[in-house]
């Protein structure tokens, strides 16, 4: 199982490098630059012959690499920095191998695409930024030798603001969709708790920021919308509630208080319930509708022992959680009316007693949650299906992951650097890279895919 | 507690102070116009008399204002003593609500001092170290909580003198990770939310 870690590793590192080296060649980069000039035309190239019928526009998709995208300098304000971050946008979704054009002026006119296909670029992104404050983006498909996506969208000021980037990270994964027909998360956010209030982080790692209204919270869940958060409330005299805030200066739409603690919400996916834990002498499963005011409904019933950190399977049907029912903690999943619970994490762990927080895959297929391994915490999966697990971490400690919606990353927080940070790993190349700084965070919550983010 | 037999004579005391305090500095009467020819040793009789008089009721004030003052210290000590008593964390075993037989003692001393105070309300709050899940702390804590409550409901103290809260490991005690640290946050800890004013010692 750690074995499997580094040689992906090792095999992610080989075709970066080979891309790398392909890029920096001097030689290379002037026949690239003479051929983009003069429109030498090479041969065709083994990518484009072995284009195969049924991906999406014609696409070559290389399993053991990722098709490349090159991004040709961007001119207009801001235009290095606009590049910068759909360059790092591209990169973070793993699923793209950036070929970025470092020098020159941008290409005018018809492209010279068969010598971007001898780079291996399956499409190429022209972006301009407009003295009117417009981000103006073409992607052209190599193999097709066509533009398929052109994009015109008002940069708001100020520069560098959060508006500001997730106009560009909204270009990232439209050009991502119209490229690999996948939607990308450049503007999804994530949320989590530091210093007793909630804050939020695009997935870039940029505009990390407090929410207003979220003294003493923990636990934040994300609606489906991405328009509402909710969250437990642990004030200083302890009387802890359940509160739905919405995003959009919509204020507080329920605060829900059953019992002496009430924490760990999450949504349903229709967004029209919260499931949450609450009890005194040990906490039970309750749903509430979202917006309503009639009392919870009580799903479990083991009293005295803990059941918290729900979590819906995609259909809504299941619910994932933890429970103390056998003396430590371990994931059980149960349908969602509360009945036939039946623990998921059963097996081949020793004498290692502690499985928590889990997080269901947005495929259905895996929960990913965090288990005592040699006495620290790290992030595991588990299939639904046959019960086999995967580790994913072994660096530090590592707990409370979360899923982002393209359902191969997730976040979690690490001690790997020495302080509590959030982490996103690439759940298929093992690509790991450091989401926040600063320190003492906790909870993290990836949010579902943003309205900017959807495809244009 | 204050008993009826001590809280008399602690008044007694109190009164026959305040009595020797206002009365006045050996005052005798001016005695009536009188023969001449004694009245310089009878005066100097009566000072003399007077000053007696008047140092032993002195020493009779400080004497019961130094018992007063005493009892009144022992009281204080009694009520701060017991305050600590009320207040002094339970310690818990790594992911255990269940209450440590060498923890007994220290709710034991709580349960004569909130018999003592029918208005006292307590809330218990439980703690975890910084090991385990957030959320599954939170959970524990509170467990940790009503686990003391129900100690404390079948030593006779009513459920509804205590609210049980939880805030996990949100609130260390102490900051660190060795196992010295970690043992000090995994408490309960209790504080009185009603009636504490006027506490008193059992």
């Amino acid at each position: 199982m750690n074995q499997a870690v580094p040689k992906a590793r090792q095999a992610r590192q080989t075709s970066r490098a080979v891309a790398r080296r392909g890029l920096v060649s001097p030689i290379r980069w002037l026949l690239c630059i003479v051929s983009l000039v003069c429109g030498l035309t090479p041969a065709r190239t083994r990518a484009q012959d072995s284009a195969a019928a049924g991906v999406r526009i014609g696409l070559t998709y290389d399993r053991t690499g990722k098709p490349g995208v090159a991004i040709t300098p961007v001119t207009g304000s801001n235009a290095d920095s606009v590049r910068a971050i759909l360059v790092r946008d591209f990169d973070f979704s793993d699923r793209i191998s950036v070929i970025a054009l470092e020098r020159g002026d941008a290409p005018s006119g018809a492209l010279n695409y068969p010598v971007f296909a001898k780079l291996g670029a399956v499409a190429v992104v022209q972006a301009v930024v407009t003295p009117a404050g417009a981000l103006h983006v073409a992607v052209h498909e190599v193999a097709q030798k066509q533009v398929i996506l052109v994009l015109n969208m008002a940069l708001p000021a100020p520069a560098y603001s959060p508006e500001w980037r997730a106009v560009v990270h909204a270009a990232s994964d439209s050009i991502e969709w119209a490229v690999l027909g996948q939607r990308g998360t450049a503007g999804t956010r994530i949320a989590y708790v530091r210093g007793n209030q909630i804050w939020t982080v695009d997935a870039d790692g940029g505009s990390a920021r407090p929410v207003p209204g979220t003294a003493g919270a923990l636990s934040p869940a994300w609606h489906p919308t991405g328009m509402k958060l909710a969250f437990n409330v642990l004030p200083d005299d302890g009387r802890s509630r359940i509160v739905v805030r919405d995003l959009m200066g919509g204020g507080v739409s329920r605060t829900i208080r059953v019992s002496d603690l009430n924490m760990s919400p999450t949504f349903s996916p229709d967004g029209s319930q919260v499931v949450f834990a609450a009890g005194s002498d040990g906490t039970d499963l309750y749903t509430a509708s979202t917006a309503g005011t009639e009392p919870p409904t009580r799903l479990t019933s083991r009293r005295g022992s803990t059941n918290t950190s729900p979590t819906f399977s995609p259909d809504g049907r299941r619910i994932a959680f933890t429970s103390g029912l056998i003396g430590h903690a371990e994931v059980y999943i149960m349908d969602a009316d509360g009945s036939s619970a039946d623990i998921l994490t059963s097996t081949g762990f020793g004498d290692q007693l502690y499985r928590s927080n889990p997080d269901w895959s947005p495929d259905g297929k895996r929960v990913a949650f965090q288990s005592k391994i040699n006495g620290v915490f790290q992030v595991m999966t588990i299939s639904i299906r046959d019960k086999s697990t995967q580790q994913l971490t072994s660096d530090g400690e590592n707990e409370d992951p979360s899923w982002a919606p393209d359902g191969r990353h997730i976040v979690f927080v690490s001690t790997r650097t020495g302080s509590r940070e959030l982490w996103v790993l690439d759940t298929e190349s093992s690509r790991a890279r450091q989401l926040t700084h600063g320190g003492r965070v906790q909870n993290p919550a990836w949010s579902p895919l943003l309205s900017m983010s959807n495809q244009p | 507690m204050i008993t009826p037999r001590r809280l008399v004579t602690l008044v007694a005391l109190m009164a026959f102070a305040a009595c020797a305090k206002k009365q006045p500095p050996a005052a005798a009467p001016a005695p009536a116009p009188a023969p001449r020819v004694n009245q310089d040793s009878i005066d100097a009789a009566n000072r003399a008399r007077a000053a007696a008089t008047a140092a032993a009721a002195e020493a009779e004030r400080q004497r019961v204002a130094a018992a007063v003052a005493a009892e009144t210290q022992r009281l204080a000590a009694a009520v701060a003593a017991a305050r600590a008593k009320l207040a002094a964390a339970v310690y818990f075993d790594y992911d255990m609500d269940e209450i440590r037989a060498d923890q007994l003692a220290t709710l034991d001393a709580k349960v004569a001092i909130i018999n003592a105070n029918a208005d006292v309300r307590i809330r218990i709050a439980g703690h975890t170290d910084d090991r385990g899940s957030d959320e599954y702390n939170l959970a524990l804590g509170q467990r940790r909580s009503a686990s003391i409550r129900r100690y404390l409901a079948a030593r006779g103290v009513a459920e509804s003198r205590f609210e049980v809260v939880s805030f996990g490991e949100q609130r260390p005690a102490q900051q660190g990770e060795d196992e010295e640290v970690r043992a000090k946050n995994r408490r309960a800890e209790f504080e009185v939310t009603a009636g504490g004013q006027n506490l008193k010692a059992p």
